[in-house]
């Protein structure tokens, strides 16, 4: 039997917030890149593409913030992915140990990303901090860097933190991947003689590429949304080089108070997002089958 | 060699783990002259100065509250919304309930930074700024996509001839909703409930667009403007990190299944 007309009044009020605090921002960013609009006066002028075109043709620093931004996203997909797939492939049984481990990996999870910036910006720091320390305890002074302080280096020193953030919640979703994994499987692979690296390739890769495109698609996105640790880190310095689209956005719209421009690259980046999105989603798709 | 390796390797990311937690918690009981001298070790009493003193100079008590009403009634009310959302489109015609479980889902692929421009103006036109209730607005319209995502695959698992059964019996749709999909949902409700805990416990982003008042902050906003207080005094900016995180490490040493279960939801297809 049907539900009956009343089940409409159900999706009402969550709709309408969603509409009116979602939808209609959002559809309002591509309208407002074509103005000059300040964000403070009630008056603005179409501009046409200008916005766009300024972008593309004379904005050094929008470009550096795509590029950081991608290689920011590279470090942090390579290094997640790798480490929490070894994690998972040596944390797979539900023994206590395993248990117990898996838990303090995913802790870092849980922390606001003020905090961890906060943590790790007292471990970076170049004379106080715990990694220069102890570096120049054991003689290692040539290692004792400014982590974020170098502009050649920030960014991947905050690659670094994200990755420490996030390891643990993509262990979890490669240990289910294997979980689900026959036991028989590697039974047969034990019976016919393969080595490990023969049973890893023939029989977990192919059954954990699941887990594996959703943990690179998960990351991914999530070091382009990695606004509020960079924010709270370096505010995207120093001389932008951990500037990424994300802190770029918000740093023209209401630290140069630029709202028009800002909304024409914050279209951008939504379309950045969604052609990284696509061109995954095929590849991997591909890799899977 | 082989388990060796292994051994040391899991030894060494746990050190990574927690080496850095333990220097902040046992910081919170040193004077900023003993963390430099001593930064690992323990503390030489477990004295709570920092704490008092936090407190004193701040309006940490006020910045509490604010978190934990924001994050109480975002919570509440995203999951309150989305699972009607939820439970109407398991019953529309497949047609309809397509149609709005796409403009959901949709959402979830928008970053908050491309519609937080024109989001900042509206919410100042509607003369929300430096409200709690802009704030909540936000949260909840902001996370009821990945809530509606959530809620409708566990919803769909429900078997339909239940809820058609109910409807048989007269109970009308409000009746199934609250007697039927909600109980059976629970498992995907608490989960979901822990993921919107922690995302709202700790968001930093709107709080940052919209509020300027100090009686509105929330921790994690009120945390970052004390970086320009204590500059590099790390005990007091880690004290201040420990009672902002207190809540939530107690409920993950309690609930540590669920938060493990509830964090993952959100980026496994349901």
């Amino acid at each position: 039997m049907k539900a009956g007309k009343s089940i409409y009044l159900f999706v009402v009020p969550g709709l309408i917030l969603y509409l009116i605090f979602f939808i209609y921002p959002t559809i309002s960013a591509l309208f407002y890149s074509f103005t000059n609009w300040d964000g403070l006066s009630t008056e603005y002028d179409f501009v046409g593409v200008s916005n766009y075109v300024e972008i593309f043709t004379a904005d050094a620093i929008f470009r550096k913030s795509l590029v950081n931004n991608i290689e920011f996203m590279l470090f942090v997909v390579i290094f997640q992915t790798l480490f929490s797939l070894v994690f998972a492939l040596f944390l797979t049984k539900n023994s206590k140990r395993s248990v117990f481990l898996r838990a303090l990996y995913f802790f870092p999870t849980i922390l606001s990303s003020v905090s961890v910036a906060f943590i790790w910006s007292y471990m970076y720091d170049p004379n106080l901090g715990l990694i220069n320390t102890v570096m120049q305890a054991i003689n290692l002074d040539s290692l004792a860097l400014n982590w974020i302080g170098n502009e050649d280096i920030a960014i991947y020193s905050i690659s670094a933190v994200q990755v420490w953030f996030h390891t643990g919640q993509m262990l979890i979703i490669f240990v289910a991947g294997l979980q689900g994994i026959p036991k028989d499987l590697y039974e047969v692979a034990k019976m016919e003689g393969a080595n490990k690296w023969q049973t890893f390739k023939k029989v977990t890769w192919p059954l954990v590429a699941p887990a594996a495109t959703i943990v690179v698609a998960y990351t991914t996105i999530q070091s382009f949304k990695a606004f509020d640790l960079i924010f709270a880190m370096t505010r995207g310095g120093p001389n932008y080089s951990t500037e990424i689209l994300a802190t770029l956005i918000y740093n023209t719209a209401f630290r140069s108070y630029r709202f028009g421009y800002a909304s024409a690259e914050s279209v951008i980046f939504m379309i950045v997002i969604a052609i990284i999105t696509i061109v995954q989603m095929r590849v991997l798709r591909s890799k899977a089958t | 060699m082989d388990r060796l390796g292994k051994r040391v390797l899991l030894i060494i990311y746990a050190a990574i783990i927690i080496i850095p937690m333990l220097t902040v918690f046992f910081s919170t009981f040193k004077t900023t002259s003993q963390m430099y001298e001593n930064p690992i070790g323990l503390p030489e009493s477990f004295n709570f100065s920092n704490y008092v003193q936090i407190f004193n100079e701040t309006a940490m008590a006020t910045y509490f509250k604010n978190s934990v009403i924001v994050t109480l009634v975002s919570v509440t009310f995203t999951l309150f919304f989305a699972s009607l959302i939820a439970y109407a489109i398991t019953r529309m015609n497949k047609w309809m309930g397509g149609l709005l479980f796409g403009l959901f889902t949709l959402g979830m692929m928008v970053p908050a930074q491309v519609n937080m421009i024109p989001l900042y103006s509206l919410i100042y036109r509607l003369d929300l700024t430096n409200t709690l209730s802009g704030l909540m607005i936000v949260n909840i319209s902001v996370t009821l996509p990945v809530a509606v995502f959530i809620l409708t695959g566990f919803m769909k698992t429900i078997p339909k001839e239940l809820f058609e059964a109910c409807t048989i019996d007269g109970a009308n749709n409000w009746q199934v909703y609250r007697r039927i999909a909600l109980p059976l949902s629970l498992p995907s409700l608490s989960a979901t409930a822990i993921f919107l805990f922690v995302m709202h416990w700790n968001d930093l982003l709107y709080p940052l667009l919209f509020i300027t008042k100090d009686e509105y902050k929330t921790l994690p906003l009120a945390l970052l403007e004390f970086q320009g207080q204590y500059m590099t005094n790390f005990p007091m900016l880690f004290t201040g990190v420990m009672i902002a995180s207190a809540p939530m490490i107690i409920a993950y040493v309690f609930l540590q299944r669920y938060f493990i279960a509830g964090m993952t939801a959100g980026s496994v297809k349901g």
